[in-house]
């Protein structure tokens, strides 16, 4: 696993400046730590450099699924994050009947003074969002990953039932590698 | 507060462009969830009566900011979801952008909330409300009379008002 992390490192060093050298050996030492870290999980808790907070996945009817978080302040326990979920499906909902024109599928982006929200809805009405820091400029690429991934490592699973809670271990360890990886080519930036 | 600044209106509107008419609708409610002015000017599509459509707009953003307050990311005591919050007290939202449309929304610490819903590529309409707030304090607040908590009726608002949003990029 670690040196396919590293391969996928090689990816993104390409967009570093050279001029930029700070960040680039800043990239080259958070890897390295990630690499070394006894904890398989690189996002404990004493790491509070997030570019996305967490993230939610809901099903149709509006129950969550998935959660995770990556370091945003503050105690949610399971009940709070239910809730969030479910009023996020509501306000969704109704933001497509005050659309003034037709064709209006739902809230996209939702800018919070300290936050930005970015919403992806699958056309099965499977919902993907992350909370974000404000400004985040390449959030919908990493939600189309997210639901890329949902649909190799969860739907294929034949163990999986739908609009059940998501409980795949490759699921989480490729998800993990995503996040990371994106979080990579915010600190070359 | 900023927009208590100055009480007069600041001579240049921030977003004066010449490609306008991206505006659809706004809306100003009070803090008792009265709807004081709406205005249209370009909707094709009503789904529901005024009133309904008032309440919505209301509740989708009192429920929207009840979700930003709890969801906040930086803060580490954030109360539980749906506790009752002052004007300016706990994170808010500044706008929300669908495939079809923007909402812009502003509060004052009053409680006076202005919403624009524009063209979902509008920009940050932050200074435009204020600067429509602006509007709000000299054309209305200042009406002899006008009784607060009422619908605007103000025909000198409307069109400053309409003129502005037309001119709006």
């Amino acid at each position: 696993m670690p040196n396919k992390a590293l391969g996928q490192n090689g990816y993104y060093l390409p967009f570093v400046s050279p001029l930029n050298s700070a960040t680039a050996s800043q990239i080259h030492n958070s890897f390295r730590s990630v690499n070394q870290c006894k904890n398989p999980s690189p996002f404990d808790s004493s790491k509070r450099m997030a570019a996305i907070y967490s993230l939610y996945i809901i099903n149709k009817s509006g129950g969550l699924i998935f959660y995770k978080d990556y370091g945003s302040a503050g105690r949610m326990d399971t009940n709070d994050s239910l809730r969030l979920a479910s009023l996020w499906h509501s306000m969704h909902a109704i933001s497509q009947q005050l659309s003034p024109v037709h064709g209006c599928s739902g809230i996209e982006l939702l800018e919070a003074d300290t936050f930005d929200l970015h919403c992806f809805q699958s056309l099965t009405g499977t919902k993907f969002f992350v909370v974000s820091e404000p400004g985040t400029q390449h959030m919908d690429g990493l939600l189309k990953q997210i639901y890329e991934l949902y649909t190799d490592y969860v739907l294929k699973n034949p163990f999986y039932e739908m609009e059940m809670p998501i409980r795949c271990e490759l699921f989480d360890i490729n998800l993990a590698q995503a996040v990371l990886k994106d979080r990579v080519a915010l600190l070359g930036r | 507060m900023q927009f208590f600044g100055g009480s007069e209106i600041s001579p240049s509107p921030p977003l004066p462009t010449a490609s306008g008419n991206n505006g659809h609708m706004m809306y100003v409610f009070n803090r008792n969830g009265i709807c004081l002015l709406y205005r249209e000017w370009n909707r094709p599509l009503h789904t529901l009566n005024a009133q309904q459509d008032h309440k919505l707009m209301f509740g989708l953003l009192f429920s929207l900011k009840s979700l930003t307050a709890k969801m906040d990311p930086t803060s580490v005591d954030k109360g539980n979801l749906g506790v009752p919050q002052l004007p300016g007290q706990g994170c808010s939202f500044h706008s929300f952008r669908t495939n079809t449309y923007k909402l812009s929304f502003m509060e004052s610490p009053s409680g006076i909330k202005i919403i624009l819903v524009t063209h979902p590529r509008t920009g940050d309409l932050r200074e435009s409300l204020k600067y429509i707030y602006n509007l709000y304090v000299e054309y209305v607040v200042k009406n002899p009379l006008y009784t607060p908590g009422t619908p605007i009726r103000c025909e000198l608002f409307d069109s400053t008002l309409d003129q502005y949003v037309r001119g709006l990029g």
